[in-house]
């Protein structure tokens, strides 16, 4: 996702002359076409996040759209309060890019997990939160932030996801993209445990149940409409993310649901509420919080068969 | 509508302070001394040196100035209804439930002349510094001024915003220090080591001059040499005196939050040669 991101906003800033981007001292040589394009354009704002986010919400408040980029906890968690007040209490239109994402940087320790992120962010007045489950979801979802003037975080992984879409229907910021249709239960996944939700299904459907699989790329604001008729024909939903329990995608679902006078049952798989001590890859990581393909499946085939 | 008038200014500060003192008697608001020492700053910088339009408030071009120390919140407000932003009379609603006076800045949505709601310190220099390099980007030539507190200076942020600045070059930004020596709780360059703090701001590749910060000739004659020709942005430290203007509050840190009595509102206006 991390080229794909620097590729496709190239294509973004040659296009558009308010695009700016401002980098935490990461991405060496990433961007060195975007410099080409309009060197006046890109910056290293040095590792001092909170001063990027404060000067990129100075770009956009003077017309400008910014995009700040550097990994996750440091886009995020590091200077929580610049984006609070500097860019939503102003609802100025930043683009918040955080990478590696989730345990993508699982090797690195918990200082550059991101477990938290959409938590925290999707508390925000005005702040959409997207997570993209793959670089064509991504490639759009940067041509799509511009079209509004809200502030945006999106999260991504890093590099080496597997493509999910062959081809890409359009994709709308706050409208689901199923990514497999089913009719016995639905595994809504939001961001990069695409890969591992859709092999779920996969093993459900050996099982003889027939899971419909959906891409939440936006977690704020919800796709309700896709919710509403989602509950009514499906007595199970299964929400997937690479991010603690508390405060994300789940979370989000859960507080629905919450509102709704009816509506389904809800399993959801993501972080436990624990920091990992120990050394291990994104595969050991995901096998640790049971955010495998054989997990959900087994888990959710569980629940499907539990009497009632 | 821009001056260089000394006597001009100085009478218009008087009158600013006394109206920014009964309006902190009135409404209860406090911050007094933090508004009362950046009295002369702003008014150097409103009513003699910022390029704006108050009938075009959001003007591409314009010099953008923002109060990074928010709490002087009240001293701005008074500040831009006396520069013409809205009627004087608007500010009778100051901290009524449902108006825009709060004692810290809105957003520019909110109220005219307001460049960015601050409040929370430290987030005003990186605004400014987005705003001056956006200028740069767009071929404009506004300047940016931000108005910093002594005590705001312990935040990371302005110094991180500083290396910045100072990195890119960034000339059409200056920062006006309010050095009043205290902070909420005691001396700012007790609580933590704020000295020397001009040549902190050079050592961080600022042009850094010090002022009296209640002298027009010396304020005017700073804000002229910026911006600096050789790429550098510019500091100006700004000597003042924490409560100016009325005897018994200067240099007495309990007018941080003191308010102040009818009784010493006349007092004030007395000493300020302003009517009754």
């Amino acid at each position: 996702m991390r080229n794909a991101f620097a590729e496709e906003m190239t294509r973004v800033a040659a296009t558009d002359k308010r695009v700016v981007v401002l980098s935490g001292d990461i991405g060496n040589k990433l961007f060195d076409k975007l410099r080409v394009v309009d060197e006046k354009r890109f910056y290293n704002c040095g590792i001092a996040e909170a001063n990027m986010m404060g000067v990129a919400a100075g770009m956009a408040l003077s017309g400008l759209r910014p995009f700040v980029y550097t990994i996750t906890p440091f886009t995020t968690t590091r200077c929580f309060e610049q984006i609070r007040v500097d860019v939503c209490y102003h609802h100025a239109p930043v683009v918040i890019v955080g990478t590696g994402s989730g345990l993508s940087y699982s090797e690195l320790g918990p200082t550059h997990h991101s477990l938290e992120d959409m938590a925290i962010l999707r508390t925000l007045p005005g702040m959409r939160v997207v997570a993209p489950c793959d670089a064509s979801e991504l490639r759009q979802v940067l041509h799509e932030v511009l079209k509004d003037d809200s502030p945006t975080y999106i999260r991504i992984g890093k590099k080496g996801e597997a493509d999910i879409h062959s081809s890409l229907p359009e994709l709308k910021l706050g409208k689901v993209l199923v990514v497999r249709p089913g009719t016995d239960v639905a595994l809504l996944c939001a961001g990069n445990m695409m890969s591992e939700t859709l092999m779920a299904a996969v093993i459900l459907a050996k099982s003889g149940v027939s899971a419909e699989v959906v891409s939440f790329h936006t977690v704020k604001p919800l796709d309700v409409d896709y919710l509403h008729q989602a509950s009514k024909r499906f007595n199970l939903l299964v929400t997937v993310e690479e991010h603690s329990r508390i405060g994300g995608f789940s979370s989000a679902v859960a507080e629905w649901r919450m509102v709704q006078p009816q509506s389904s049952n809800q399993l959801a798989f993501g972080t436990d509420d624990v920091f990992m001590h120990e050394v291990g890859s994104q595969a050991y990581a995901r096998k640790k919080y049971g955010l495998t393909a054989d997990n959900i499946a087994a888990s959710t085939l569980r629940v499907l068969r539990a009497p009632s | 509508m821009l001056t260089k008038d000394t006597s001009k200014l100085s009478g218009l500060a008087a009158l600013l302070r006394a109206r920014i003192i009964e309006t902190s008697s009135k409404t209860g608001t406090p911050h007094l001394g933090s508004c009362l020492s950046c009295v002369d700053i702003l008014t150097a910088l409103y009513f003699g040196v910022l390029r704006i339009d108050t009938n075009n408030p959001r003007a591409a071009g314009r010099d953008r100035c923002i109060l990074s120390k928010g709490h002087g919140a009240m001293g701005l407000f008074h500040v831009l209804a006396e520069r013409g932003f809205y009627p004087l009379s608007k500010l009778d609603t100051y901290g009524e439930d449902g108006g825009v006076f709060a004692e810290h800045p809105p957003t520019p949505d909110h109220l005219a002349g307001i460049e960015a709601a601050t409040g929370s310190l430290g987030h005003g220099l990186p605004l400014g510094l987005g705003m001056a390099l956006a200028g740069r980007i767009q071929d404009q030539t506004f300047n940016v001024y931000a108005v910093l507190g002594d005590g705001e200076c312990n935040e990371g942020s302005v110094w991180e915003a500083a290396m910045l600045a100072a990195a890119q070059k960034v000339s059409n930004i200056c920062v006006i220090i309010d050095f009043n020596k205290w902070q909420a709780t005691g001396r700012s360059r007790e609580i933590m080591a704020l000295d020397p703090l001009a040549e902190k701001w050079r050592a961080f590749g600022w042009n850094a001059v010090e002022v009296d910060g209640h002298n027009f000739d010396e304020l005017l004659q700073a804000l002229e040499k910026f911006p600096n020709a050789i790429g550098q942005p510019t500091a100006i430290v700004a000597h003042t005196v924490k409560g100016k203007g009325a005897s018994f509050m200067e240099d007495d840190n309990n007018w941080h939050y003191r308010i102040p009595t009818a009784e010493e509102v006349i007092k004030s206006k007395l000493e300020l040669g302003v009517s009754l």
